[in-house]
């Protein structure tokens, strides 16, 4: 590519990066046949970004606080490996439903997308209520939001995962009921397909927690 | 897919309320931007004329210790988020779509909802005036004194407040990555894009990337502030250097936020009125980046006398430096665009050959803080006021200024009136370095900044009373500009299409701009496409495509709705503390109705609609001929 065209000289029509990508022998997935689902797409990804950020800081803040127990339980006193690798399954093989549902999507497919959604669905409720069960242990041991800078840092950390999964099942029971009756179509494939991008996301920070939060609260 | 043909303009009017509290199109989300960012400027700025008189002369009694502080936060918290990037999001918003070629944003409906969250976060903040609780904590909002104990609720308007707004300008800046990603016109390859283009997509990467820790910090602000939570509180084991370090690695990408659009403008501005090409385009381009990119690595440089050793103050003291080597290439390109130009000193000229004198200045006086032993020196004097001022209002308003003077033929139609503009300008120019000059050296001489009074027999008295009257020539060149605004929209002729000879696709668009701004997608085959043709002796830039039905989104309430709902749940949760505890209730209701609108949103289709050929081809014949 030529930096910037000669002064005051018109230059060659349209080195064409969109048109090109439209022209393409191999037709793009359905997810990608609009405007309007690669706007989506792209809008995804770059809130992505952004959320990765945002769950950096909730990172940092519990590296920089997770020795501040005041005197209450330590992580290593209160995690349960157990419990957290049955959540963490639980929680990755949605991800895998989630990509089931993407490539039948692709073959057209609704029902089986419908099957491997409403799969995706009951898998992070039940790394929910997993969660659910584990705060409430934790508050009965004494490791509450406001019993230290510990505690707030792990439930604003945690918590926030949490608040991404329930809102994730939330849009995807939306989804779900929105497309009950309807078949794959260029307007629906962006969405599913922006859903699936999200849940990946919500996976892969719970992959850091598991490490940061579990795996080295209790070497630590 | 279904074609629901709606006539433009014709048969179904709509009230001009419902038009704006339902409006997706882009152009009138800028008007929204800039009246209510012209607005709080009002508000800021009579923040800031309280402020000066109560300093005019020592031992004064306008406002007492707790009013001022008051003030002073809501001025800054004010201008920063209410006033400096609504004002630039009104300008993008009604410029970038026409410069890449595109007939709206990627996301008209979330353009939409930015609009609203800014619009209800603001009206949250200021809620507090009401309630009698307004922020004391200054617009970064340090602990412990955020915390209820010692500022009372106040500080929880600011951070419920700044969240709402904070999520809008998050959502435009992902809005106008994915804009100028994918819908630039066949042939603007993104080294043909013009600066201020170039300037918002890498505002709004930063935008990106600086907000969320500002998010995580105000979510830990509430919790420590209305749910008992302990990250910031030393007695349970928190840190409030915690808080600092969240602000201000948001806080400065944010100063690059609002100074690289302001460039981008002058960009724009300068070459135009010099009748030549911006010099050195390629070196702008990256030394854009480069600002950018830096500013991610000197948050610190405000922290230098929190004692966070030698070591980081070093490091971080070094990389502010670096910044004024990229800022440096553009000074020169703007100068040696103009050397040897035909240059044409209009008021829009004005504003930008004032923001190079000023911001020199600011910029020369950032080097110096840069310098961790020397900020020893200046740190929390009116040194610092005054540096920041000159390069927040001689840039970013500045700027504001110079766009609304150059634009303003295509975003109302109408020319504002010259003569006025250059008092305007002359007025406000003088009563700045009247009112901000001067401070530096009150800073030196040792006068603290953040204090309500001051002794007499300091040497404060003369400098301060300078310091007042240069704030209220400033505020008479505000109204002027008001004035000029009231004469335009009275008396003013409509605007030519093209009033400036511009170089930039927006000045081949026909004024008014239709709803979809181009009747055929423009083909660009250079920088600066609009100059090109007229020098190749043609009349506009050709057309890419052959007419057709142009699918527009439709308008919605529900952008309204959703910031309305959160608004309500903002106010809830604040009240619940202040008032009772059953207002808990209500902020659970704003929050259920905020999921509410969004299923609604959800699974609604819908799928917009088609402005027919027929009439699209009848419009585009009568804006050429006009």
């Amino acid at each position: 590519m030529s930096l910037t065209a000669e002064p005051g000289r018109l230059g060659a029509a349209a080195p064409a990066a969109r048109a090109g990508a439209v022209e393409k022998t191999e037709a793009p997935p359905i997810e990608l046949a609009t405007q309007e689902g690669r706007n989506k797409l792209i809008g995804m990804w770059l809130f992505i970004a952004a959320e990765s950020v945002l769950f950096a800081s909730f990172f940092a803040v519990y590296l920089a606080l997770r020795h501040s127990t005041m005197g209450g339980p330590t992580g290593k006193e209160l995690f349960d490996l157990k419990l957290v690798f049955l959540a963490t399954a639980l929680l990755l093989s949605s991800s895998f439903t989630s990509v089931m549902a993407v490539l039948n999507m692709r073959r057209l497919q609704a029902g089986a997308m419908k099957a491997w959604l409403l799969a995706t669905w009951l898998l992070g409720a039940s790394f929910l209520a997993l969660e659910a069960y584990e705060f409430n242990h934790y508050v009965h041991m004494g490791h509450t939001f406001t019993s230290s800078a510990f505690g707030t840092a792990f439930y604003s950390l945690v918590g926030f995962h949490g608040a991404h999964v329930t809102f994730g099942l939330l849009w995807l029971f939306a989804l779900l009921v929105r497309n009950l009756r309807r078949e794959v179509t260029p307007y629906i494939a962006p969405k599913v397909y922006a859903f699936s991008l999200y849940w990946h996301f919500v996976d892969l920070v719970w992959v850091f927690i598991f490490s940061v939060v579990y795996l080295m609260g209790k070497v630590a | 897919m279904t074609t629901i043909s709606v006539p433009v303009g014709g048969v179904r009017k709509k009230s001009l309320l419902w038009d704006y509290l339902t409006t997706v199109d882009h152009k009138k989300i800028a008007h929204l931007y800039f009246w209510t960012g012209l607005v709080y400027f009002l508000i800021g700025g009579l923040e800031a004329l309280l402020i000066r008189t109560q300093l005019a002369v020592p031992l004064n009694h306008v406002l007492d210790g707790k009013a001022y502080n008051e003030v002073l936060a809501m001025h800054g918290t004010t201008m920063i988020f209410f006033v400096a990037m609504p004002l630039l999001f009104a300008l993008m918003n009604a410029v970038v779509p026409l410069q890449i070629g595109a007939r709206d944003l990627a996301f008209p409906f979330v353009n939409a909802l930015s609009y609203w969250l800014y619009f209800f976060g603001a009206l949250l903040t200021h809620v507090s005036f009401l309630t009698g609780d307004v922020p004391q904590g200054g617009w970064t909002g340090y602990f412990p004194l955020a915390h209820p104990d010692y500022t009372g609720y106040g500080m929880s308007y600011y951070a419920m407040g700044l969240q709402l707004s904070g999520l809008g300008t998050l959502l435009t800046g992902i809005n106008f990555v994915a804009t100028i990603v994918n819908h630039r016109a066949p042939g603007m390859t993104y080294m043909r894009m013009p600066l201020f283009t170039w300037t918002t997509l890498i505002a709004s990467i930063l935008t990106m990337f600086a907000f969320p820790p500002l998010t995580a910090g105000l979510f830990l602000m509430i919790y420590d502030q209305l749910f008992g939570g302990a990250a910031f509180d030393p007695a349970k084991g928190g840190n409030p250097i915690i808080w600092q370090h969240l602000f201000w690695i948001f806080g400065h990408p944010e100063v690059y936020i609002v100074a690289l659009p302001a460039f981008g403008i002058f960009s724009e501005v300068i070459p135009v009125f010099s009748r030549k090409r911006l010099f050195g385009y390629p070196a702008m381009v990256v030394a854009t980046a480069l600002i950018a990119f830096f500013g991610f690595m000197v948050w610190v440089h405000h922290m230098f006398t929190v004692g966070l050793g030698p070591l980081a103050n070093g490091v971080f003291g070094v990389a502010t430096t670096i910044i004024a080597v990229p800022t440096g290439i553009k000074i020169f390109n703007w100068i040696f665009t103009m050397w040897g130009g035909k240059v044409r000193m209009t008021s829009a000229m004005l504003w930008s050959v004032g923001f190079i004198i000023t911001f020199v200045m600011g910029g020369v006086t950032g080097v110096m803080m840069a310098l961790p032993p020397a900020d020893y020196q200046y740190h929390d004097t009116y040194f610092i006021v005054a540096h920041f001022h000159y390069v927040l209002i001689g840039g970013t308003v500045f700027s504001v200024f110079a766009g609304a003077y150059y634009w303003w033929p295509k975003m109302f139609g109408k020319l504002l009136n010259e003569t006025l503009g250059k008092i305007h300008f002359w007025l406000f120019f003088i009563g700045f370095h009247l009112t901000f000059f001067i401070q530096h050296f009150l800073g030196l001489w040792g006068m603290q900044r953040r204090i309500f009074t001051y002794l007499p027999g300091q040497g404060f008295e003369l400098p301060n009373l300078v310091s007042t009257i240069g704030a209220y020539t400033m505020a008479l060149g505000v109204i002027v500009f008001a004035i000029n605004i009231v004469y335009t929209f009275v008396k003013g002729k409509p605007a030519p299409a093209d009033p400036w000879d511009g170089r930039t696709l927006e000045w081949a668009t026909p004024t008014p701009v239709p709803e979809y701004n181009f009747a055929r997608l423009p083909l660009i085959r250079g920088l600066d496409p609009f100059w090109l043709e007229k020098q190749a002796g043609n009349k506009t830039v050709p057309p890419a495509e052959p007419y057709a039905d142009i699918h527009m989104p439709n308008p919605s309430i529900l952008p309204f709705m959703m910031s309305l709902s959160l608004f309500i749940a903002g106010l809830g949760f604040i009240f619940k503390d202040q008032y009772h505890p059953s207002f808990l209730y209500l902020a659970l209701f704003g929050v259920a109705a905020t999921l509410l609108v969004m299923f609604l949103r959800s699974v609604i289709d819908d799928e917009g609609r088609h402005v027919p050929r027929e009439l699209v081809e009848q419009e585009d014949a009568k804006g050429v001929s006009a």
